[in-house]
């Protein structure tokens, strides 16, 4: 009994290191950060006077900000969007005893080793438009090649769809990541349920439709939760590839936060728009994590 | 998604031949479309100056050159940049002890967690797996403030690389953590009532049972701790500023922002700033994956 409660001293003192670094450094930083988006801090000498939530309310009524949500927004959807689709395909593709899979896998997966500025810095010069003196480059200059020359647009440089051209590249970077999940999820799919359907007399159609779809539910859940938690926070990307382009067309929060921040001082306005990010990432995992952990706890 | 029914509407008649066909036109199609920045990346690094040329992005080099690599690595006085040699060794001092602690650290604290569980325990470990999903901007503005005022026997942690190993340690705390918790889960109990029946106690255990099963699990997080540290931007563009202490991916940010830099050495620099997770990805890409299921929490 003595040797019992002397361990259980021990692991408790060996797992407080960790604890306590993340009490102080996740869970207090966010509290100070909380705190500091109700004061009037707003030049490089911290001022903590309280000014309740106005740094929140002048936020919401920004331009800039208000242009960098429904940048978010759409960034959001056709990055999650595209990423299920190609990964969702390339995985059912893969799936079809193809030879080489191993090298298509790891092909369709690298991008994922790289950093995002890497990224950015590639597809920066990708898609450069070029101009009408020098001439068409990059992906414009093969659309040239290959007599698709009407597809020829500004990408990034045109405020219309500069965010757009931003969630070509995260999807080039990350859509290998859902391939792979689903090719895990079709894995586990046993062989005998298809078969049992082909016999029914089911299509193939069908079969993904009413069969591996609905299997698959639960990784596209994980994926979606784990991709829109990425595209909410993106910010390395924006940095090397576009800034915060021609009236804030490729401008999102967490650039916002960076450049108001550490750029212009405004410290207030900074931690209230981390907060605001925090607040949507949170809505997104916390119900996640409780059930990833029921979920784990059941089995 | 077209090609996707087109091939599934095709699998209901039997002309297999054709169907394969299709399927692999389409892998080799996607493939392309990941490996075209990579030709872009190594053709345009191994042209000469005389060569390059945006309008002409996709010719292939007419002879080996070396110049923009060169270029990249050292920098040029005359044009008066700096290259990347620094920040290149700055991100290895920072990966290399920052990665090792990391490990280190979670393989305890993944021990504790799924060996030696307490009270709260259970309550504990989703409070902490929410450190790594939190926009870091959210903390960010507290650990500036905090590493402005560590200083230890005379070490500065803001603006250097302990500042950084600090913040990545620290912050690696839940993935670290979780990738060991759930891999010593599946190490047996029974082991590990037969090591206490021989007399081992918590030490002698880890020691003797775990550790010297844990060299999968070791490889998976330090390969996940070495890309995530190689490839953040976010923590390194705020903690340092002096360009001599900054690491690979700013030191490549401020390269490629630069307008008197060519691009092709800024694509040189980008392929030397990628190349150390590629090829950690090309030669462990299976642990690789494992880490990036754990991401997603099914481990």
């Amino acid at each position: 009994m003595r040797r019992w409660s002397w361990e259980r001293v021990v692991s408790i003192l060996l797992i407080s290191p960790a604890v306590i670094a993340i009490a102080i450094f996740v869970y207090g930083f966010i509290g100070w950060t909380a705190y500091t988006s109700l004061t009037k801090w707003d030049k490089l000498l911290p001022d903590f006077t309280l000014v309740g939530l106005s740094n929140y309310r002048k936020l919401f009524a920004h331009q800039r900000f208000q242009i960098d949500l429904r940048n978010t927004v759409v960034f959001t959807v056709l990055f999650l969007i595209s990423c299920l689709i190609i990964g969702f395909v390339l995985a059912f593709l893969l799936d079809q005893r193809v030879r080489g899979e191993g090298i298509f896998r790891s092909i369709y997966l690298f991008p994922m080793s790289i950093s995002f500025i890497v990224t950015g810095v590639v597809w920066r010069w990708l898609l450069n438009p070029g101009s009408d003196e020098l001439g068409s480059t990059g992906i414009n200059a093969l659309f040239d090649m290959v007599g698709l020359g009407f597809l020829k647009t500004g990408w990034y440089t045109d405020p219309k769809i500069g965010i757009m051209a931003v969630a070509i590249a995260a999807t080039w970077q990350m859509s290998g990541y859902t391939m792979a999940m689903y090719l895990a999820g079709l894995r586990a799919i046993p062989e005998d349920l298809r078969e049992a359907a082909r016999v029914d007399g089911a299509s193939e159609v069908q079969i993904v439709r009413h069969i591996i779809l609905p299997l698959l539910q639960p990784i596209t859940l994980s994926a979606v939760i784990v991709l829109g938690h990425i595209s909410l926070k993106i910010y390395d990307l924006i940095v090397s590839m576009t800034g915060p382009g021609i009236g804030f067309a490729t401008d999102v929060p967490a650039y916002f936060m960076w450049d108001t921040t550490f750029r212009g001082n405004h410290f207030a306005r900074g931690a209230a728009i981390a907060i605001i990010l925090l607040v949507m990432v949170a809505v997104l995992i916390v119900p996640y994590l409780a059930w990833s952990i029921r979920t784990e706890a059941e089995l | 998604m077209t090609t996707q029914t087109r091939k599934l509407r095709r699998s209901k008649k039997p002309p297999i031949r054709w169907q394969r066909v299709v399927l692999y036109v389409v892998l080799v199609a996607f493939a392309i479309f990941y490996l075209m920045p990579v030709y872009v990346l190594i053709a345009t690094g191994l042209k000469s100056f005389a060569e390059v040329n945006l309008q002409r992005m996709w010719n292939l080099p007419t002879g080996l050159h070396f110049d923009s690599y060169m270029k990249a690595w050292f920098g040029s006085e005359v044009e008066g940049f700096r290259g990347l040699n620094v920040n290149f060794m700055n991100s290895v001092y920072l990966t290399v002890p920052a990665t090792i602690i990391s490990a280190m650290w979670g393989s305890i604290n993944g021990y504790i967690l799924a060996k030696w569980k307490f009270r709260g325990s259970d309550v504990l470990f989703p409070l902490l797996l929410f450190g790594m999903f939190i926009p870091y901007q959210s903390i960010l503005i507290p650990l500036v403030q905090v590493l402005q005022r560590i200083n230890i026997f005379g070490v500065k942690f803001y603006g250097s690389i302990p500042g950084l190993i600090l913040a990545h340690v620290i912050y690696g705390i839940p993935i670290t953590t979780l990738i060991f918790r759930n891999y010593y889960a599946n190490i047996p109990t029974e082991l590990i009532e037969a090591a206490k029946i021989d007399g081992a106690n918590i030490f002698g255990i880890y020691r003797h049972v775990l550790f010297p099963l844990s060299v999968p699990g070791f490889v998976v997080v330090m390969i996940w701790q070495f890309t995530s540290i190689w490839n953040d931007f976010l923590f390194a563009a705020t903690i340092t500023s002096h360009p001599a202490s900054q690491p690979i991916t700013v030191g490549l940010n401020n390269l490629a922002g630069s307008y008197i830099v060519e691009w092709n050495v800024q694509m040189a620099g980008a392929l030397l700033t990628a190349l150390p997770t590629l090829l950690v990805y090309i030669f462990l890409g299976r642990y690789f994956m494992r880490g990036l299921m754990a991401g997603s929490l099914k481990g």
